[in-house]
């Protein structure tokens, strides 16, 4: 046994997927310590916040300032308010009025405010330009000069007649230590459609998939064992009866049996345990069939000849006898069960057909959300591709280690 | 080894231990039927040593797994002490098992590797009732059968049966006949995958412990020569039924059937050319 463990983990495969998997485990336990609370709570009102460190506005402006005189805040500031369709309009201006642009690079943007300075005119009227883009221009032309004036911000409160009465100013100059403001939020990978923290509902959504997918496999592998060493040991009607009932299940599609069952069952009974169990209960089969095969060749062997002949019971010769030479066989195909466990429930749930969506994410109904409210569409790609990411990391290092321990109980496969 | 060389014995009109009447096993593949085992008649008496001998795939294994009631005959009558053999249910087939045990060919696969021996040799006790028996009578009765085929049980305990050599494995083998106490030991090819010298030791034990227990041997063979330095009696198999039969004597010495001519020219004798002309 130890030494059969010492085997394992030589293989390089079997080690890297174990590695990633319990990298992923770890960061299930010891990142809701971190960050603790309700993965479900809603704390942004919009939509799909990009991740980054969010500052609260309120206590910045209550926050002591410093003073400093950076040279390029006035340019950086304006690069930030140039959006890339401004800066394309900019260009159609030119070449509307006829400027020469000959080598002009719309992300410079100091040569881009220099020419625009030089050439821009009002009083213009560029010929088939509407009235509407003109106006734009000259928005345009007033936010760009706006920039360049030396203003300050006014922070005023109503005072006693309800007048506005100033309470201080913020100038351009003026700097707050991000780690004196009493509010900074970190979102690491933003906020989904309903304003939830993608990472820590990311977090809880793995550990969920994840034990959907032990529950599965375990339930698909103890199913398929024992009706697998039932019929490949005791053989004869038993035999047929069982393989008449997996071929049934093995001819009907796997995937519409699950969504059929999943359909039948109903939203409010589909707890993240029921899916699990359903997930189960449709993928036993090939666990069935190929363990059936490994015991009708193990039963004829003279141990299991010995066996009989000491006058072991058939419940005994099937667990001394027949299960330990098939158990390696037996973990390889648990472990196949899981990963597609938690693909299968990634499936049904971006159908819509998962868990019931109140009580806790799982991988595929982030997915799903993702879709509903058209993440892939409007460019967010934080609340979906880390999702994907992970349900391919965790299915990448289940199989790897698979592949691993395959080569080490099959030496016909070692390289 | 030749003091303990066994005297032939006469025992036509001892009384029967196991007789078969036309006992027949055919294998369908498909729509080929092979028939291993063809209307065989046979009749093994209290205390022989009988040799069945044949070729490879001569239907031996079949018949000796129809003896042992691992394998449903097709057709045919087998008699265990003169009475009908009934192994109808599981106590009835337990019954018949703590009479007729086997030594099988290949002792690296006859022992389940995730036990150890003491497992082993403690069934043989439990098998024969001795599982109320307290600790120290079990483990002197271990000590006893391992010593009877030269091993130590001291050494042996704890072990697994794969850190043994084959050798050492078959006489493993034998200790456990010798816990069990058979009426019938059915030996098939226990010889044929360990080395010569562990072969006569290994032989030697078998004869004196037949001797001991006054068991039936049944010995399946492919070596005639073997068969007719300790049988009483030889039965010749090929292709699935008896060609010939009788004692030991009668058969090798004046064979009537050209296959058991044949298979006689074909054991290599050290003084002679091998005459291969028949093979």
């Amino acid at each position: 046994m130890k030494n059969t463990l010492r085997q394992v983990f030589h293989s390089s495969k079997f080690l890297v997927g174990f590695i990633i998997f319990v990298a992923i485990l770890l960061t299930m336990f010891i990142y809701p310590l971190i960050n603790p609370g309700n993965p479900l709570e809603m704390i942004g009102v919009g939509t799909f916040a990009r991740p980054g460190t969010y500052v609260s506005l309120y206590d910045a402006a209550k926050t002591p300032t410093e003073t400093l005189r950076l040279a390029d805040a006035d340019d950086k500031r304006l690069a930030k308010q140039l959006s890339d369709e401004d800066r394309v309009a900019m260009v159609e201006w030119f070449s509307a009025t006829g400027v020469d642009i000959e080598g002009l690079d719309i992300s410079d943007t100091d040569a881009l405010l220099e020419l625009w300075r030089a050439n821009y005119d009002p009083a213009v009227k560029p010929k088939g330009m509407t009235q509407a883009k003109r106006n734009y221009y000259k928005r345009l032309d007033a936010a760009i000069k706006e920039v360049g004036a030396a203003d300050t911000l006014i922070i005023a409160d109503t005072g006693e007649g309800g007048a506005l009465e100033k309470q201080g100013a913020i100038t351009k100059t003026d700097y707050v230590n991000v780690g004196q403001v009493a509010n900074v939020k970190i979102l690491p990978l933003g906020t989904d459609n309903f304003g939830r923290d993608v990472l820590k509902e990311l977090v809880s959504a793995a550990g969920t998939s994840i034990v959907i997918g032990l529950l599965a496999g375990l339930v698909a592998t103890l199913i398929g064992l024992s009706l697998g060493l039932l019929s490949g040991y005791v053989g004869g009607i038993c035999d047929d009866i069982i393989m008449f009932i997996t071929n049934i299940f093995t001819v009907i599609p796997g995937f519409v049996l699950l969504i059929l069952i999943s359909y039948s069952i109903g939203q409010e009974q589909r707890g993240a345990a029921v899916v699990a169990l359903v997930i189960g209960l449709t993928s036993w089969t090939w666990t069935c069939r190929s363990v059936r095969s490994q015991v009708i060749s193990l039963r004829n062997r003279d141990h299991v000849n010995l066996s009989k002949l000491s006058g072991h019971s058939l419940f005994r010769i099937i667990l001394t006898d027949i299960l330990p030479y098939i158990a390696s066989y037996v973990v390889m195909a648990f472990i196949l069960q899981v990963s597609s466990g938690i693909l299968a429930e990634a499936q049904l749930s971006l159908l819509g057909l998962g868990p019931k969506t109140t009580e806790v994410p799982t991988l595929g109904l982030m997915m799903n959300w993702a879709m509903l409210y058209s993440a892939h569409t409007n460019g967010s790609w934080w609340a979906y591709f880390p999702v994907i990411l992970t349900i391919t990391l965790i299915s990448f290092s289940l199989n790897l280690m698979n592949t691993g321990l395959d080569q080490v109980f099959n030496p016909t496969l070692r390289d | 080894m030749s003091e303990t060389k066994a005297i032939r014995r006469d025992l036509a009109n001892a009384p029967s231990c196991l007789r078969g009447e036309g006992v027949t096993r055919y294998f369908h593949t498909g729509k080929i039927t092979t028939k291993a085992v063809d209307h065989v008649n046979f009749d093994f008496h209290e205390g022989e040593l009988v040799s069945i001998v044949g070729e490879s795939g001569s239907g031996k294994t079949t018949l000796s797994k129809m003896l042992l009631g691992l394998l449903k005959e097709t057709d045919g009558k087998i008699y265990f002490q003169g009475k009908p053999r009934d192994i109808s249910s599981r106590a009835k087939l337990k019954e018949y098992w703590s009479g007729i045990q086997a030594i099988f060919q290949d002792p690296f696969s006859s022992f389940n590797t995730f036990n150890k021996i003491d497992t082993v040799l403690l069934d043989c006790i439990n098998m024969r009732g001795g599982k109320n028996l307290p600790k120290e009578k079990k483990i002197e009765m271990m000590t006893e059968a391992c010593s009877f085929v030269n091993l130590k049980f001291a050494e042996l305990t704890n072990k697994y049966p794969f850190e043994l050599s084959g050798g050492q494995m078959q006489r493993l083998m034998i200790a456990r006949i010798f816990l069990l106490k058979p009426k019938i030991l059915l030996a098939d090819e226990p010889t044929s995958m360990i080395d010569a010298c562990s072969r006569a030791t290994i032989l030697d034990m078998l004869l004196q412990l037949r001797d001991e227990i006054g068991m039936t041997v049944i010995f399946i063979t492919h070596d005639i020569g073997l068969a007719y330095y300790i049988s009483d009696s030889i039965y010749i198999m090929e292709h699935g039924k008896f060609v010939e039969s009788g004692p030991a004597d009668e058969v090798i010495l004046n064979p009537q059937a050209p296959y058991t001519k044949r298979l006689i020219s074909d054991v290599p004798k050290i003084h002679e050319p091998w005459d291969l002309s028949t093979v």
